[in-house]
């Protein structure tokens, strides 16, 4: 076991400086000069000049990447360009939207997704299983952000039972920020169930035709029994991987559903930067959503370790 | 069906009492976030657009029809030889955090905006000043280098505001003006919300409170005006929905005018635009029309020159420059290109620029004259078109007022040099006499009309669409502002 987590965590590091150093230089290679854009068309070449040695452009790019990673490290994400203001405060500001939002989303997707996999799995073949897949059909079809509008449209514009977008905060209010989360989680979170119910029950399929499914039967348990003491748990490995991978999604794949709504956001944080060219923002945003990305899957091998106990004794 | 009647009414009770409570504040849509609070430091429209006299005020300020009238300054005297200053400025002005505003402090923010190290985007407003002396509390003098009949025009800018050097250590978030209401609370990528300022030294807003929301999403933009989670939206970036919110009577729908002149930039010094008689068949060849009903969903006023038509000093050139491709296409033989030419057309990302740009290559190649266009990003855009000057033909939309004084700049993008119209515009710059500037701003415009510099395309509008009771809303954009001191809500 030990050795198994030493090995996993060795590999998370690894994956972090690559990552690092893939980060840095493709930022390096985007065209643009930041202080010129910052400060207008009709500035001065002598500000221009005085804002890049103010951000220290004019350092060479090994030292660049140094100071950066070190800064990191000390929890130092640099100074944004545009907004003058240390990036770890915008970040943080942020993260306090992107983050529950993304577990939110799961949480809904999870919800839907169990029973309707589990649903169907049980029910294979017959009415009940050809609805459920229909239904994930659609649902794997629909892009989240065309959902998106359509939720706005009925919901917000027609029955006003929500707002259009927009988020107050968490200091007006823990419900009123859940309720201004719920349309985009849900946007978020059907097409999501849809892929996560078909990998339920395609999983689940398997483990039900195993050999230890029909000792548990033999052994006298009935269908509904043997599936949920036993099958459940082996059919668990699957779908924790796809869990995994759809959160790193939804971290970072929000910035449409972030547009949409018009929630601040990483994603939005992230496509502002972009278009002004504030790179420190960029480069440190992208680092964190990898870095958030590779832990959980780091959470999720080690999940593996403890759902299968075969990793664990591993020879 | 009776359970959809009973959400129905308690919704519509919900709706009610928040609207019996909203009567006496407003929730302003924009579309760009400003990305700091300090209108003296940036370039950012955005900035100006949440606190221009709303927060902050200058010596002289803006009103909506672009006049110029006293602001900090109650009145001003002027030296016979144009070149000293004396404003007395109004007693009992204070700034949000209690201090008071004085003659200390207007020193303080001329010689901030001039300095060596300043970072004000419009440095150039301030460098023709070579002293600023305090004569009493309420009384400064302002000497200039030469003189110059913009100056007040000048200090009305949201780069020329009052600010104070006990605030302004943490100005970019936590901005201390002297207006009419005061910054409250800022949820970065979200609203900033501003309160009445009670201390106030004019007449009190009749507004208590205001939220600025940021929508850039056209989609987006759309929603939130639906669904009423915004009471007006400045700058309405889906035109193509206001004939719904016409017809809608919840809703008002106001168009005016910026001071953005959209033009079609053509490298004067490049080939073969250094010739005159290309460049006017290029002029001729566009039908303006076209382009504002293509592009601008109709939305826009056409042009002649590099002026703004709700400007009295405006002359209608457009007469210059009519659609006649058959007389291009002589023009270019004339030139010595009968088959015509390519060239490069670069666009940065607004959309009079990404769509007018395919209009006016189709145009263009119906006299024979091929356009290569590239789409650039903002920054991109800045390095090679406005830069290093790389480029054949552009568009862009120039916002800041009064700007026709770019033409007497040779090195500026387009490149264009006459040494007779820069004459003209030092003369112009030395002139404070009304009648004088008059004739001189109108020479000038039939100059650069004629000697066929640009492509003058059409000037910005700006879409505003409000709740039906809201009244006092600017309609032209005279500055980048949304100012709310004379907004009210009817009834």
């Amino acid at each position: 076991m030990i050795r198994y987590v030493l090995a996993r965590f060795a590999s998370l590091i690894l994956s972090l400086i690559v990552a690092s150093l893939v980060i840095f230089a493709v930022i390096e290679i985007i065209p643009g000069d930041p202080a010129a854009f910052m400060l207008g068309v009709n500035a001065r070449p002598d500000t221009i000049a005085a804002l890049r040695t103010e951000m220290g452009l004019d350092a060479s790019v090994p030292a660049r990447y140094l100071s950066w990673v070190t800064g990191m490290m000390q929890g130092d994400f640099g100074q944004s360009y545009t907004y003058r203001t240390p990036v770890a405060g915008m970040i943080a500001d942020r993260v306090w939207v992107s983050l529950p939002l993304a577990l939110y989303a799961l949480i809904l997707s999870t919800l839907i997704a169990f029973p309707a996999g589990i649903y169907a799995a049980s029910r294979r073949g017959r009415p009940g299983d050809m609805a459920v897949m229909g239904a994930t059909q659609l649902g794997v079809a629909i892009p989240n952000f065309w959902f998106a509008m359509l939720l706005v449209l009925v919901f917000a514009i027609n029955l006003r039972w929500f707002s259009a977008g927009g988020f107050p905060g968490w200091d007006r209010g823990f419900w009123g920020g859940v309720k201004a989360l719920t349309l985009p989680a849900i946007a978020l979170a059907l097409p999501q169930a849809a892929i996560l119910a078909r990998v339920m029950r395609s999983s689940l399929l398997d483990m039900l035709g195993e050999d230890f499914v029909r000792t548990a039967r033999a052994k006298g348990l009935s269908r509904r029994q043997a599936l949920w003491r036993h099958a459940l748990r082996n059919a668990m490995i699957p779908v924790l991987t796809i869990i995994g991978l759809q959160f790193s999604f939804l971290l970072a794949g929000g910035i449409i559903i972030e547009q949409v709504f018009f929630l601040p956001g990483l994603g939005r944080l992230i496509f502002q930067a972009i278009s002004s060219r504030d790179l420190i923002v960029v480069e440190s945003v992208v680092m964190l959503l990898v870095f958030a990305v590779i832990v959980v899957n780091f959470a999720v091998d080690l999940a593996y370790a403890l759902v299968d106990p075969r990793l664990r004794t591993k020879q | 069906m009776t359970m959809s009647r009973t959400l129905m009414t308690a919704s519509a009770i919900a709706l009610l009492a928040g609207m019996a409570t909203a009567q006496d504040s407003v929730t302003v849509g924009i579309q760009l976030e400003p990305p700091n609070l300090d209108p003296t430091g940036g370039a950012a429209q955005a900035i100006d657009s949440v606190l221009y006299s709303n927060v902050f005020e200058g010596l002289t300020r803006f009103m909506a029809d672009g006049s110029v009238v006293p602001g900090l300054a109650e009145s001003w005297t002027i030296s016979d030889d144009g070149l000293v200053y004396t404003f007395s400025l109004r007693a009992g002005v204070t700034f949000h955090d209690g201090t008071t505003m004085d003659a200390e402090d207007v020193k303080f923010s001329l010689d901030r905006a001039r300095a060596e190290d300043s970072t004000n985007a419009q440095k150039g407003l301030f460098a023709g000043i070579t002293d600023v002396t305090v004569v009493d509390p309420l009384t400064v003098q302002v000497t200039l280098g030469a003189p110059n009949g913009m100056f007040l025009f000048n200090m009305a800018w949201g780069d020329a505001v009052i600010v104070a050097p006990e605030s302004i250590a943490d100005i970019a978030s936590n901005p201390v003006g002297t207006g009419a209401f005061s910054f409250a609370n800022w949820v970065q990528g979200d609203r900033i919300e501003l309160t009445r300022n009670d201390a106030y030294w004019g007449e009190a807003p009749a507004l208590a409170s205001a939220t600025f929301r940021f929508i850039a999403d056209p989609t987006a933009a759309f929603a939130a005006v639906m669904a009423e989670d915004v009471d007006v939206f400045v700058g309405f970036p889906a035109p193509e929905n206001l004939p719904q919110f016409e017809a809608d009577p919840r809703f008002q729908v106001l168009v005016g005018n910026t001071e953005g002149e959209t033009i079609l930039a053509m490298n004067n010094k490049m080939e073969p635009f250094d010739n005159i008689l290309v460049r006017q068949a290029v002029s001729l060849a566009i039908d303006r029309q076209a382009i504002i009903d293509g592009a601008m969903f109709g939305l826009g006023t056409p042009i002649g020159t590099h002026f703004a038509p709700h400007n009295p000093d405006y002359v209608d050139l457009t007469g210059n420059s009519p659609y006649d491709p058959d007389r291009a296409r002589a023009l270019l033989a004339e030139a010595g290109f009968p088959d015509g030419f390519a060239t490069t057309l670069k666009l940065p990302p607004p959309s009079y620029a990404r769509r007018g740009g395919e209009i006016i290559a189709s145009q263009l190649r119906a006299i024979g004259i091929e356009a290569e266009i590239s789409n650039l990003e903002w920054a991109q855009w800045l390095e090679e078109a406005f830069g290093a000057k790389d480029f054949g033909m552009t568009i862009v939309s120039h916002t800041e007022p009064m700007d026709i004084g770019i033409y007497a700049n040779p090195d500026y993008y387009f490149q264009y040099d006459n040494p007779a119209f820069q004459q003209l515009m030092t003369d112009l710059n030395l002139t404070t006499d009304p009648a004088m500037r008059s004739e001189m701003l109108k020479q000038a415009q039939t100059i650069i009309s004629e000697d066929y510099v640009n492509g003058y395309l059409f000037e910005l509008a700006v879409p505003t669409v409000a709740k039906a009771g809201l009244q006092g809303l600017w309609l032209n954009q005279p500055t980048a502002a949304v100012d709310l001191t004379g907004v009210s809500w009817a009834g």
